[in-house]
């Protein structure tokens, strides 16, 4: 098929004003690229935003941009779609803005399968306020808000996504174009709600907290790229690949205790079961390699399909052309 | 002009208990005549048995009645009851015709079973539709709470069931305010010597008490009556409902699709509920997950180009606070309904208040001016949510529809208006040729009333971004520039201010006779307001009476109203709000106040023995 739209169509003229290394600017160029390959037209596109340096991004689309408040960008977008179903709708948030203040929609958001693609930006650390600890960072995290380390757990994003019943969630890594832009396009093919993660480096208040897992030396071990219909095999020379044990997963080196490419698992995203999905989401580069990719992308009804339908049934049952109509057919009487 | 109305019913109340004769109707009727006697109220009860001693149960022969009229000035057991409860289908369908229209029926409904619906020769499964019943129902399932209320009592299933009728006097008690421990004295009179009847019939009665509680259950027992007759066809409503519908004419008059983002709330959910029914419209009504995100995803809605609505009460409009602002800064159309009650905090949920008036003018961070409207009877609910849709959409601006308790659940008679009646709404949508020529921003104004256009997502050529941060007064990007904010600041201003070269003049109503002392009130009180001043009026005190329903922004000729009277008394149901409002802008004006904070409407007398009490001075 022959591409029509280009990824300079969705780039306002808006100078972009993240710090210089910000890892949003390869993400800001992910987008525009996935946009383009998905080929919605540029004012059928909507971008929602709460508050955050990650929430800036609306104003870096030549889109229709909404930035609004913060936390509520899932509601917000909530209403765009409902009130136009032809639009395509974006979110963008943080972690501060989508799972701390912003946490309620975030799940109720999942849980309706509104058709809106949500893009997790997690940084793990409140940015624009200048380095407060955030609900993904790790427990014990120094930072000025936390001078003697958290006494709290971080939530995984992956996890309330499930937790909430999400049918798609896909992870990447903001160095990891292709990657992202892979991601991108699987969510704004799925219909409903669509959440990804991107795993992304703030230069100025936590740089390099990804990096044991997203360095370019440790990468191959320590990171898995899922692909639908292929083996799950990863390593510098894929020599290394995800297998079965009991309920559990467990990463093993061909030709090493037995295990043979027929022993590794193949990738299926769009299995409606979400149990392996969910074990594959929580793998975090340590004993497993982090799991990036579009790990999950089940088809379900959505709410704004479904609103559609139950109105155009109940309208064609009841007959009504108008609220006087309505009124008249209920109880009345006549003054004359 | 305002419609001529007037209170009724404000000092009595008849209920009528209605069941099987075996159902205890005469016993929980005395006990509710005997403990109103005793607060001080006149009473006159008719007691309505059947002519068989037992007739079989569950049949229209079997039915007994209790009919009591209780308050003041009571001379009869009253013509009709306010509120009917029905113990099973045959007591519901020999009593419906005791029932007021737009009165409450409590019925239990774990009775309406096929057997004893075919007992009372019922012939469709929906007995309201079948008796064209034109009444609130509520569904309380008494028996199933009665016995699980008393499951571990000891007692058998046909001791227990014998308890119901206490079920429905604690809910009876609760929605009068009748104090249990005076029930709780004469239960004791009755049973002293059964300590376990004693004991099952008081947890029954406090079950049912609580029971009201919970489910914020409550009835007007005001209404509020039109003088006018114009030939028509009418039906009854709510201020709730005549609320619902106006929204719907304004999606009618505007060709904007009609959108609800709400959570519930006592007692704005039959906002909700109302438009929830009207999918057969086409009505999107959402209910959201808390009252933040039913505001935001109005805005979101807005955005997108529907007529966006948010509904609620005090406690939600706090919480709403800082997404109206957002409205506000990002010049969205978007209406945002307070059904007011009685505050602060959770307050008295199911009591009427007006008391979140400077919220509304006030409550958000910065300087965040918007329009705010206030409907005078249940009926101008009507007029008044298509108002504040109107403001919104045209004039690019949140507005709030000060509602109350009394009025939302208050009902009237209301002339069903033809689809000519209501002037058709205009969207400031962006010109294509201004989207031809190019070089439009999205905070380009119409230089007459300030109104930025409204340029619908989808449409080529208009995509833009807006948000809650400070933006160029020309080119609409952000700026932080100290000079452009103060010019945003002052035109956001002016644009709300110029809405009063879009609305009705103050009406005044005048005694008849010339005199120097004017009545003002807001909203809801109207009915009351102006009974009072007539009665004033005919009492020798002429009283001309000011009703605004036009707060923000004010009317332009009200300073000149107030300018020519020497005594102005402004009377509100909180502690001055409106009073100190005028008094800001006029600070000329010679103000006096009359309050009254009590989660109840003012009676017309109270309200004429303060101003006689005023004038004296």
């Amino acid at each position: 098929m022959e591409q029509t739209t280009f990824p300079a169509q969705y780039k306002s003229d808006q100078p972009v004003r993240w710090c210089p290394g910000c890892g949003d600017h390869a993400i800001l160029n992910s987008l525009h690229k996935a946009m383009a390959t998905l080929g919605v037209a540029p004012h059928q596109t909507a971008v929602i935003s709460g508050i955050g340096c990650s929430s800036r991004l609306p104003y870096y689309m030549n889109t229709y941009g909404f930035h609004t408040i913060h936390g509520r960008g899932a509601a917000v977008a909530t209403g765009v779609k409902l009130a136009n179903p032809e639009l395509t709708v974006w979110q963008i948030s943080g972690d501060g803005d989508g799972l701390a203040i912003g946490g309620n929609h975030f799940i109720h958001a999942v849980r309706r399968n509104i058709d809106i693609n949500i893009l997790l930006l997690n940084n793990k650390i409140y940015g624009l306020t200048k380095g407060q600890y955030s609900p993904t960072s790790a427990r014990g995290f120094v930072s000025k808000s936390s001078p003697y380390g958290t006494v709290e757990d971080p939530f995984i994003p992956a996890e309330l996504v499930f937790g909430a019943r999400g049918n798609f969630f896909a992870r990447s890594i903001d160095v990891e174009l292709a990657v992202t832009q892979e991601c991108l396009v699987a969510a704004g093919s799925h219909k409903g709600t669509a959440v990804t993660e991107i795993l992304q480096n703030c230069v100025i208040y936590n740089n390099g907290i990804h990096s044991p897992i997203t360095d370019r030396q440790y990468r191959p071990d320590r990171t898995i790229h899922l692909v639908d219909g292929e083996k799950m095999l990863f390593g510098k020379d894929k020599e290394k690949g995800i297998v079965q044990d009991g309920f559990y997963l467990k990463a093993v080196t061909l030709g090493e205790d037995g295990y043979t490419i027929d022993d590794v698992l193949v990738h299926d995203s769009h299995t409606p079961s979400n149990f392996l999905h969910q074990q594959l989401a929580m793998m975090d580069g340590t004993d497993l390699p982090l799991a990036i990719g579009v790990i999950r992308d089940v088809t379900t009804p959505t709410y704004n399909d479904a609103l559609e339908e139950q109105i155009r049934e109940v309208r064609a049952a009841k007959g009504f052309d108008s609220l006087r109509s309505m009124i008249l057919a209920g109880d009345t009487w006549t003054v004359k | 002009m305002l419609p001529d109305t007037s209170v009724k019913t404000l000092d009595k109340v008849v209920v009528r208990f209605s069941g099987d004769s075996g159902d205890g109707m005469q016993l929980v009727g005395n006990i509710f005549t005997n403990v109103s006697a005793g607060l001080g109220n006149e009473v006159s009860t008719f007691p309505d048995y059947p002519a068989e001693i037992r007739a079989p149960q569950g049949s229209l022969g079997g039915v007994s009645g209790f009919q009591v009229s209780v308050g003041r000035g009571v001379h009869t057991p009253g013509d009709r009851a306010d509120v009917l409860v029905a113990m099973n289908p045959a007591a519901l369908k020999q009593n419906v015709r005791h029932l007021k229209d737009g009165g409450v029926a409590i019925v239990d409904v774990d009775s309406m079973t096929e057997s004893d619906l075919r007992k009372a020769l019922f012939t469709t499964d929906d007995p309201y539709k079948e008796l064209g019943l034109r009444a609130q129902v509520v569904e309380v399932p008494i028996t199933s709470m009665t016995r699980a209320t008393l499951a571990d009592s000891g007692l058998d299933a046909k001791a227990i069931n014998k308890c119901r009728n206490f079920f429905a006097l604690g809910l009876i008690c609760w929605l009068f305010d009748r104090p249990m421990d005076a029930v709780e004295r004469f239960l004791k009179k009755k049973f002293g010597k059964k300590p376990a009847i004693f004991d099952a019939n008081m947890k029954v009665l406090t079950a049912g008490y609580n029971y009201g509680h919970n489910i914020h259950a409550s009835v007007s027992t005001y209404r509020v009556e039109s003088n006018d007759a114009t030939p028509g066809v009418y039906t009854d409503i709510n201020g709730n409902t005549a609320t619902a519908w106006g929204l719907i004419m304004a999606s009618e008059k505007s060709g904007r699709p009609l959108f609800l983002g709400s959570y519930p709330i006592t007692p704005a959910t039959d906002i909700l509920h109302e438009l929830a029914k009207r999918k057969d419209l086409g009505v999107k009504a959402v209910q959201m997950e808390d009252e933040i995100a039913g505001v935001c995803s109005a805005i979101g809605a807005s955005f997108a180009g529907n007529l966006a609505v948010t509904s609620t009460s005090g406690p939600g409009l706090a919480l709403k606070s800082e997404a109206i602002g957002l409205a506000v800064m990002a010049e969205l159309p978007l209406v945002v309904i307070d059904v007011q009650r009685g505050g602060p905090s959770t307050g008295l949920p199911t009591k009427t208040e007006q008391t979140d008036l400077l919220h509304a003018l006030y409550g958000r961070n910065g300087e965040s001016p918007l329009a705010v409207v206030a409907p005078l009877s249940p009926t101008d609910c009507f007029d008044m949510a298509f108002e504040a849709c109107r403001i919104a959409i045209e004039h690019m601006t949140p507005v709030i529809l000060l509602t109350d308790a009394f009025i939302a659940n208050g009902s009237s008679a209301w002339r069903i208006p033809e689809d000519n009646e209501y002037p058709a709404i205009r969207p400031p949508y962006l010109p294509q040729e201004r989207i031809d020529a190019g070089g439009w921003r999205p905070y380009d104004r119409n230089e007459e009333n300030l109104v930025r256009y409204w340029a619908l997502p989808g449409t080529e050529g208009a995509a833009h971004r807006i948000g809650g941060l400070e933006k160029d007064c020309v080119t609409g990007a952000i700026s932080t520039d100290p000079v452009n904010h103060e010019k945003m600041v002052m035109t956001r201003r002016e644009k709300i201010e110029r809405i009063a070269d879009d609305i009705l003049a103050q009406e005044v109503i005048e005694a008849g006779v010339p005199t120097d002392t004017l009545l003002v009130g807001w909203g809801g009180t109207y009915g009351h307001l102006r009974t009072a001043a007539a009665e004033l009026t005919a009492q020798g005190i002429p009283v001309d009476l000011a009703q605004l329903r036009y707060i923000s922004p004010l009317p332009s000729n009200m300073g000149e109203i107030l300018s020519r009277y020497k005594r102005v008394i402004v009377a509100e149901l909180n502690t001055g709000m409106l009073a100190s409002y005028l008094q800001s802008r006029f600070p000329s004006a010679h103000i006096e106040r009359i309050n009254k904070v009590q989660g109840q409407p003012f009676l017309v007398e109270e309200v004429a023995e303060a101003v006689k009490s005023l004038l004296k001075d």
